[in-house]
């Protein structure tokens, strides 16, 4: 299959996950002129990541990944080991840039030009040593240089820098802006970050998938169930099996209740920044019980570890399920009330509304997804269908309506959540309900050489793993890869006609992870 | 001055040191009541105090003699402040030493110092604070002073115990200007005393902060007098609301018997405006910072409107 009359020959690849097609690029004009193509029909860049397959005596492979409107274009393009180079995607998709710079400092091949600052390496290990290069070692030993980082000055009458971060005043993740402004007025803002980088890449090497499994779920603790189901989605499409109808639909009953918690969570962190600080006991008692309920039917809080490759790791009884029901219409009930008291709270809307937008043109422009992007229009969920799209088991059947708001502003994305938390209770209430009889799990045969992607679309946006295994069925490489690289940049922009004292409440209105973009 | 009167400034004095911070403490508990959260404990300012004063002082590299000096010039202003305003008895000997419009210049003089202060070390954030502060500053001190006309032209004087005397002593006649003029200081002590919705007590963004902002450099025991002195503020405030608007209960000339009664009615009179406080607090949103402006501006038209009320309607009174 070919897209957009490109050269390029694409296979689908197997398994009833995220529909994906698979193709190599020839050479990195070719890489370039698709990127062309998919950027002119719309498409996003997802994911761009690198590998070191010099040890089955290869060079190097940088994967792409393009989401178009009919699913993910996952190409592949092999580098030599001498000069592995390719060019720079940044000038195409503003979202490669971060990702071509991550992967530099990782696996050491390069853009052939654009931005060449570091982005993960904050100096702990030197410039020309590569940890996910298989003869890169354990590399402990490095002593841990601070590094200069070269921030865009903005010069002009009264222009001035506000440092923040990364550590900050509240217990929130690290991470450092730099702002510039004049008075009160943004002009600038940009982000540096990777304070949060542990090298859980490294970790995967040479894991068992079943490790594998422990692991992807710890990345970003808020979307262990999205990345476990990624995850798992890409190890059964590298191996060719289909989890049974049951664990399928548990795991989605087990996304959609993190969705819910979370959004849950979100509406009061936005009502607490905007100082309502009602609004945020409120929803923090909901989003309590919410876990409460996850801890004692799932024995886990957040659900860890509750999917695993070929299925889910456990079973829900007819009295767990009804408990859901039962909760799913009470915080239906409670969340319809605080929704009321939100719209109606002309401080809380003053605060909200026409504050950090992004329009559906730049919010395509940088590759954005999840409820930043539905919240300025555009209809982009792995979930639902679309033109051209078919959503993958179980979704299909659910049925599931998207939530969207076309204002773009943190009232938008507000009320997005609000739409999700409704349409989240309303398809935890049909899986609960019509929970087909089946098997939990099937087993996975062991895949040498085998890869595979898997696309969740989780509470954030789109959780995107690949996964590739070496010859002996360990793992040879993942990578997992959070919305939030794209919404980083993202926020960036949303900021720029606010002031400074708005930044907080925009911020939350994003909530972007940290440890899921560091790595 | 006698003997009584000087004791009993120097009882008034005590009396607000001690009852500042557990004002604080109320106004939290009814907070956190009215939130649904569990409450800190009614004394939990007085351990943060002690917990301050104990902890040794980590300074900035570059902080000034001013940085140090600050905390004690702030803290003395609050505290002269309780000692000008009747709380307990009109009977004061330091109040003839400064009448309302230089106890509006004592709150400036303490803004001041802490703005320089915050500026001094150089910090972003510092900076930030002090930037807003003068701000606020500058917009709500023009509205305190015609909250001031406007009790000083009804009683034909600046001194706060004179006007708290004829307030109290002139038969019982409603005021419209004395309405204006509460809502306009009501105002003003919302964003005096950092309190939603100009500022959030209760910040952890150090963004949008603009008390917080400035004292972020502050340690040990010169955290402590910044935050007694905000304590300090909170009951000054409130004490010269309840003297100008509701002064029943206030002691006049020597009597212990009117002291001993002035105190039940003070501590009554500040719970419930510790629970009006918590109310509004939680009711409301913090403004956009440049609503602010907005928020004074319409405490300066209420004050404006109280004395022109009292010029043209009152005059005969």
């Amino acid at each position: 299959m070919r897209f957009f009359g490109e050269p390029i020959e694409f296979e689908k690849q197997a398994g009833i996950g995220s529909p994906a097609w698979r193709g190599r690029a020839d050479d990195g004009e070719a890489l370039q002129a698709f990127a062309v193509a998919v950027h002119r029909n719309g498409g996003r860049l997802a994911a761009l990541w690198g590998e070191d397959r010099r040890k089955g005596g290869e060079g190097f492979r940088l994967h792409v990944a393009f989401g178009l409107d009919m699913g993910h274009a996952w190409l592949g393009l092999d580098l030599p080991a001498a000069h592995p180079a390719y060019p720079d995607l940044a000038g195409i998709f503003p979202a490669a840039n971060r990702m071509q710079r991550a992967t530099r400092d990782l696996v050491g091949i390069a853009t052939d030009g654009g931005d060449q600052r570091p982005w993960l390496r904050h100096g702990a290990w030197p410039a020309d040593w590569f940890p996910l290069r298989h003869d890169a070692g354990g590399g402990r030993d490095f002593t841990n240089r601070p590094s200069d980082y070269d921030f865009v000055q903005v010069g002009g009458e009264g222009a001035h820098e506000i440092p923040v971060g990364p550590i900050h005043a509240g217990i929130i993740e690290p991470g450092h802006f730099r702002f510039s402004v004049i008075g009160e007025r943004l002009l600038r803002l940009e982000q540096r970050l990777g304070y949060q980088h542990k090298g859980v890449e490294k970790l995967f090497i040479g894991m068992n998938p079943a490790d594998g499994a422990r692991l992807v779920g710890r990345i970003s603790g808020d979307s262990t169930c999205a990345y476990a189901w990624a995850y798992a989605s890409a190890v059964e499409a590298a191996c060719g099996i289909s989890p049974p109808p049951r664990g399928l639909l548990l795991r989605a009953l087990m996304l959609e209740r993190e969705r819910v918690a979370n959004h849950l969570g979100d509406l009061g962190a936005l009502g607490n920044d905007a100082a309502l600080a009602f609004g945020f006991s409120q929803f923090m008692r909901l989003k309590e019980d919410w876990l409460r309920l996850n801890g004692k039917i799932f024995g886990h809080r957040f659900m860890m570890d509750r999917i695993v490759p070929g299925g889910t790791a456990l079973d829900l009884e007819a009295p767990a399920l009804a408990a859901i029901v039962e909760q799913g219409d009470a915080v239906g009930r409670e969340v319809k009330e605080l929704k009321k008291i939100y719209d109606e709270h002309a401080g809380l809307q003053d605060r909200f509304l026409t504050t950090g937008t992004i329009d559906a043109d730049l919010a395509r422009e940088l590759s954005l997804s999840g409820v930043a992007a539905r919240a300025t229009g555009l209809i982009l969920d792995a979930r639902v269908h679309r033109q051209g799209y078919t959503p993958p088991a179980p979704w299909a059947m659910l049925g599931v309506r998207p939530a969207t708001d076309e204002r773009g502003d943190v009232a938008a994305r507000a009320a997005v959540r609000f739409a999700e938390i409704f349409e989240s209770l309303r398809l935890l209430r049909e899986l609960a309900v019509g929970l087909p009889d089946s098997e939990l799990r099937v087993e996975v045969p062991p895949v040498p050489g085998g890869s595979g992607l898997g696309v969740i679309e989780g509470w954030r946006g789109e959780v995107l793993v690949g996964v590739a295994f070496d010859d002996d069925g360990k793992l040879a490489r993942v990578h997992p890869h959070d919305p939030s690289w794209q919404a980083w940049p993202a926020l960036e922009h949303a900021v720029m006609k606010d002031i400074v004292p708005d930044f907080p409440l925009i911020n939350k209105s994003f909530n972007l992870s940290y440890s899921g973009a560091d790595l | 001055m006698n003997l009584f009167g000087t004791f009993g400034q120097l009882f008034a004095i005590a009396l607000a040191l001690v009852l500042a911070p557990l004002l604080t403490g109320w106004v939290n508990l009814c907070r956190a009541w009215l939130q649904n959260r569990s409450a800190p404990p009614l004394l939990q300012p007085y351990y943060m105090l002690h917990k301050l004063f104990l902890k040794d002082v980590v300074l900035a590299h570059g902080a000034s003699h001013l940085f140090r000096f600050a905390p004690f010039v702030v803290f003395g202003c609050m505290a002269l402040a309780c000692a000008i305003i009747p709380t307990l008895s009109t009977d004061l000997p330091l109040a003839p030493a400064a009448d309302t419009i230089a106890l509006v210049g004592v709150f400036g003089l303490a803004r001041i110092f802490i703005s320089l202060a915050a500026m001094d070390i150089g910090t972003a954030f510092g900076s930030l604070g002090g930037r807003r502060e003068m701000l606020v500053g500058f917009l709500a001190e023009p509205a305190l002073l015609m909250v001031i006309f406007t009790t000083a032209m009804i009683s034909q004087s600046t001194s706060v115990a004179t006007i708290v005397e004829t307030l109290a002593h002139r038969d019982f006649v409603i005021y419209p200007s004395l309405a204006f003029a509460g809502i306009a200081f009501t105002f003003v002590s919302f964003a005096e005393n950092a309190r939603v919705p100009v500022d959030n007590p209760a910040t952890h963004l150090e963004l949008t902060m603009i008390h917080e902002a400035m004292i972020l450099e502050y340690s040990g025991r010169h955290l402590a007098l910044i935050e007694w002195a905000a304590s300090l503020k909170l009951y000054a405030y409130s004490c010269l609301g309840l003297a100008l608007f509701f002064p029943w209960g206030i002691a006049e000339g020597a009597s212990v018997f009117g002291l001993l009664l002035a105190i039940p009615a003070l501590v009554a009179k500040l719970a419930i405006g510790g629970v009006l406080l918590a109310g509004i607090e939680t009711l409301n949103a913090k403004v956009r910072i440049f609503r602010a402006p907005e928020f004074l501006g319409t405490a300066f038209l209420f004050a404006v409107l109280g004395l022109l009320v009292r010029l043209l309607l009152e005059s005969r009174v």
